[in-house]
């Protein structure tokens, strides 16, 4: 479904991004990984069209995203960080990102009542708890039917009962057929989610590979032993 | 882009500056007509207003304004909304707020006080420039990333049009004394759009009679309505310049 | 001392003018009229002798040229229009103590030769020409030496659009002790002029819209101007070569443009005016060559530049003056001014009274550095309400140092002066 054509993109003289190929199905739940400043929010960055790359395509369900940007009718996106405008209440937020969005099909409000986002409805952005800011990233990722989900580090700042809601409603969605790529440091939080593991560094993916695969090739039970055994052997 | 422009304009609102602006303007440009003892002096005051406040407050807020939009912009680009739609509708919406406000501020007590011609010449005027240095403003923000410099910037910018400029103006005159540097000196008028409201105003007010030929030479140029159209069209080109270029840099930048 | 004098002349005409009235005590009253018997002027005027009265009723006159070369009174009834027809001199003056009251004249010729008036006086006097409507006319009332002559309460009006093709309102030439009171001219190339005219008083005259200036003299002493009214004429008003001339509480505004002057002071010696408005003109006073002028109590308000003081005037004096709303209070072409400037009020005036005498504290400059700068740089005024320029303009103030020192006003009003 999406296609990542040897892209690079370097910010000053640092390179972020080098000649960088990949694939990606539908279907599928990624994760996506590696070392600070490997490239992966470069890399996320590059499909939404917030980072423009000097070189190469990406190509979203077979049109290239640099012609058209309705391709992110079909994105929903968590960021790692959610920035909103400070005054803004979180109704309004959620009203525009409607009237954007403008989608004709029935909305998913799950989220929206599980965290129960009602009751803060005229709190202002600049109030909110770093968790709080989480949800409604979350709620508003979730609300609209899209093909695929992006979702940088979900369970960052969420208290327990929240980051269950929310690793629940990524499975549904993978059920669902619905591409999910996450990014996340804590692999183990993911064993249940996950069918592919991509590993970035420097700019390069080394590692794309089926996690059943992965376990079976590496003899370990987990992904995350997988990726220290990895790392450990030197592999990697 | 009406639904982005909306909730720009009531982020806007919301920021209580520009409300303080108005009353600002309002307080200065009533206090101006109602203490000074001549409707003429009063007129002079407001000119003031027009040439260094609203130029200064527009570029400063805009820039600082687009500076903290950061957030709203990344928000828009994760969703399907042009990049130059986003450009636009801050632009609009700042645009049609800061002169919203001037016009209430100061174009009313222009209207009461002063005679219409020169009242609606004016309101007009300090409308060009708001629009002109928001654009300017903009363009700061596209030029450097770091705030602290783009706000310095924008400050220079409004020191040079606003009192450098003239300065050189001057230093011409005195260079050049003996050479008839008349149509000269309106070609470099043109590069400044302060000096250009400045100027259109300034024949209405009837001073060209005190410049001897240069005088004739100006009314003839700025005084008919011709003049006004050229001069005007100017000023509208110094509003979308800038602008356009700011654009063109925000459609390539990383967010 | 020159306003008693002027009193004195002018009493003297009035004596003058009881005199003349006296002349004709058992004088005939001719009756000119289209329906009755004596429908000519020129037939009256032959049958009648010194001294008699021409009564004219209403009518239109059309008889070319009319010569008076006896002491008669020309009285018309409702107006009678002598008519010119663009060919002739209306009425030409040619005897002692002729009196044209009530007439309307109009249409003079227009050859430029021989500049013929509605009324023209040739060497005369005891002369009164009184409450007539001149319309259309070439020049209007035109007097060559003649003395002892009376214009008063006409109403002279013309409608020329260039100047060469018009002539003056009231013109005078080689005259003496004539009064000119209460007259309206307008839209004549000049509205007043004389030219060695001497010990004469213009009071109370309107002249408004002429093409060049509302009043125009040169080589006319010891002459006095109260009480007029000049407004929007071309160039203002414009007075040369002349000494000794008083003015007093005239008004004079709206002379707006690139050469118009409110007065233009040309040459001129020990005059004195007081009272005087100066009002929405390019220039109030420009000052060119003269000396020994005294002008106390005038008001200068809303001109380009108040005053303007040509290197070559000196020992001038302002006192009590007004200055309110000028672009420029004063401006000079020298560095050395021998001028005086006292007690003036200048609303520009930044400074301060602590003791509390009205007087300001500090020193007045009237020339500010801008217009010193304009002075040499003309264009220069297009920086006029420029940022930049009030911040050299206030420098300039705390430090003077371009400016020169002398021109300055040691004992500043903190309020306006009574007027």
């Amino acid at each position: 479904m999406i296609e990542v054509q040897q892209i690079t993109k370097h910010f000053g003289k640092f390179k972020a991004l080098d000649n960088l190929n990949l694939t990606l199905n539908q279907g599928e739940s990624i994760a996506l990984i590696g070392p600070n400043g490997c490239g992966k929010t470069t890399l996320i960055k590059s499909i939404l069209g917030m980072v423009l790359p000097e070189k190469g395509n990406i190509i979203f369900d077979g049109k290239n995203i640099q012609k058209d940007i309705s391709y992110r009718n079909h994105i929903g996106y968590m960021p790692q960080i959610g920035r909103y405008p400070e005054n803004m209440t979180i109704g309004q937020v959620i009203d525009m990102v409607k009237g954007i969005r403008n989608c004709t099909q029935p909305l998913d409000y799950t989220l929206y009542h599980e965290f129960e986002i009602e009751k803060l409805l005229n709190k202002t952005m600049r109030t909110l708890s770093g968790g709080t800011t989480q949800k409604v990233s979350a709620t508003l990722a979730f609300m609209f039917p899209v093909k695929l989900l992006i979702l940088d580090e979900p369970t960052a700042g969420l208290d327990p009962i929240a980051s269950e809601i929310l690793k629940q409603k990524i499975i549904d969605a993978r059920n669902n057929g619905v591409l999910v790529l996450i990014t996340s440091h804590l692999l183990s939080e993911l064993e249940n989610i996950i069918s592919q593991i991509i590993f970035m560094q420097e700019g390069k993916v080394i590692l794309h590979k089926d996690t059943e695969l992965l376990k079976e090739s590496t003899g370990q039970h987990s992904i995350a032993q997988s990726i220290i055994h990895l790392l450990k052997s030197g592999s990697l | 882009m009406m639904r982005i422009l909306k909730y720009v304009i009531i982020d806007i609102l919301k920021n209580r500056i520009v409300l303080v602006y108005t009353i600002m303007l309002a307080l200065f440009s009533w206090s101006a007509f109602s203490l000074e003892d001549n409707a003429a002096k009063g007129l002079l005051t407001v000119l003031n207003i027009i040439l260094l406040t609203v130029p200064l407050v527009s570029v400063l807020f805009s820039t600082i304004y687009v500076y903290n939009s950061n957030e709203f912009i990344e928000l828009l680009l994760s969703h399907p909304v042009k990049r130059s739609m986003i450009w636009k509708a801050l632009f609009s919406g700042l645009s049609l707020s800061m002169v919203i406000a001037f016009l209430i501020g100061t174009g009313i007590p222009l209207l009461l006080f002063a005679d219409t011609s020169t009242a609606l010449l004016m309101m007009a005027g300090g409308s060009l420039l708001t629009v002109i240095f928001i654009a300017i403003a903009f363009l700061c923000s596209m030029i450097t990333r770091d705030k602290a410099k783009g706000i310095g910037l924008s400050i220079m910018l409004w020191i040079y049009f606003a009192l450098l400029f003239d300065g050189l103006v001057l230093f011409l005159f005195f260079q050049f004394a003996e050479y008839p540097i008349e149509s000269v000196v309106v070609g470099l008028s043109a590069l400044s759009p302060i000096d250009l409201c400045r100027i259109l105003i300034l024949m209405k007010l009837d001073v060209s009679a005190m410049m001897g030929f240069t005088g004739a030479v100006f009314q003839k140029l700025f005084g008919t309505n011709w003049g006004l159209m050229a001069s005007f069209s100017l000023l509208a080109m110094w509003s979308v310049a800038p602008f356009y270029l700011s654009l063109r840099k925000f459609k390539k930048k990383d967010l | 001392m020159i306003f008693k004098r002027a009193i004195i002349v002018f009493i003297f005409l009035k004596i003058s003018l009881l005199m003349l009235t006296t002349y004709s005590a058992n004088a005939t009253v001719w009756t000119v009229s289209p329906t009755t018997q004596t429908k000519s002027i020129k037939q009256a005027l032959e049958t009648a002798h010194a001294g008699d009265t021409i009564h004219i009723l209403k009518g239109t006159y059309k008889e070319g040229n009319i010569i008076i070369d006896k002491p008669i009174t020309l009285f018309g009834e409702d107006f009678p229009i002598l008519d010119g027809e663009l060919k002739n001199e209306v009425i030409s003056i040619k005897s002692n103590d002729v009196t044209i009251k009530g007439l309307q004249l109009q249409n003079s010729g227009r050859m430029v030769m021989s500049d013929p008036g509605a009324v023209k006086v040739y060497d005369s006097k005891n002369i009164i020409i009184e409450q007539n409507i001149l319309l259309n006319n070439y020049f209007g009332i035109y007097l060559q030496y003649s003395n002892h002559c009376i214009i008063k309460n006409n109403i002279i009006k013309a409608t020329q659009k260039a100047e060469n093709q018009s002539g003056n309102g009231i013109h005078c030439w080689k005259s003496d002790s004539i009064q000119i009171i209460g007259n309206k001219i307008v839209g004549h190339r000049d509205g007043i002029y004389f030219e060695f005219v001497k010990n004469s008083v213009i009071w109370r005259n309107r002249s408004i819209n002429n093409l060049r200036y509302g009043l125009h003299f040169m080589f006319s002493n010891d002459n006095t101007y109260i009480s007029n009214y000049f407004r929007s004429n071309g160039a203002g008003v414009a007075v040369m070569y002349s000494k000794k001339v008083t003015m007093i509480h005239n008004t004079i505004e709206e002379n707006w443009g690139d050469a118009a002057y409110g007065i233009l002071f040309k040459e001129l010696s020990d005059c004195y005016l007081s009272g005087n408005i100066f009002k929405r003109n390019t220039t109030g006073i420009l000052f060119d060559g003269c000396s020994r002028t005294l002008l106390e109590h005038n008001t200068f308000q809303a001109n380009g530049w108040a005053i303007r003081l040509q290197a070559s005037s000196i020992d001038n004096r302002l006192e009590k003056n007004n200055f309110i709303g000028n672009t420029f209070d004063a401006t000079t072409n020298g560095t050395l001014t021998l001028n005086h400037f006292s007690e003036n009020y200048w609303d520009k005036y930044e400074g301060y009274d602590l003791d509390k005498d009205k007087i300001g504290d500090v020193p007045y400059h009237p020339l500010s550095l801008y217009a010193v700068i304009i002075e040499k740089n003309p264009p220069a005024m297009l920086l006029y309400r420029s940022f930049m320029i009030s911040l050299l303009d206030k420098s300039e103030k705390l430090i003077p140092s371009l400016t020169p020192e002398n021109f300055i006003d040691k004992s500043p009003k903190m309020i306006p002066n009574k007027i």
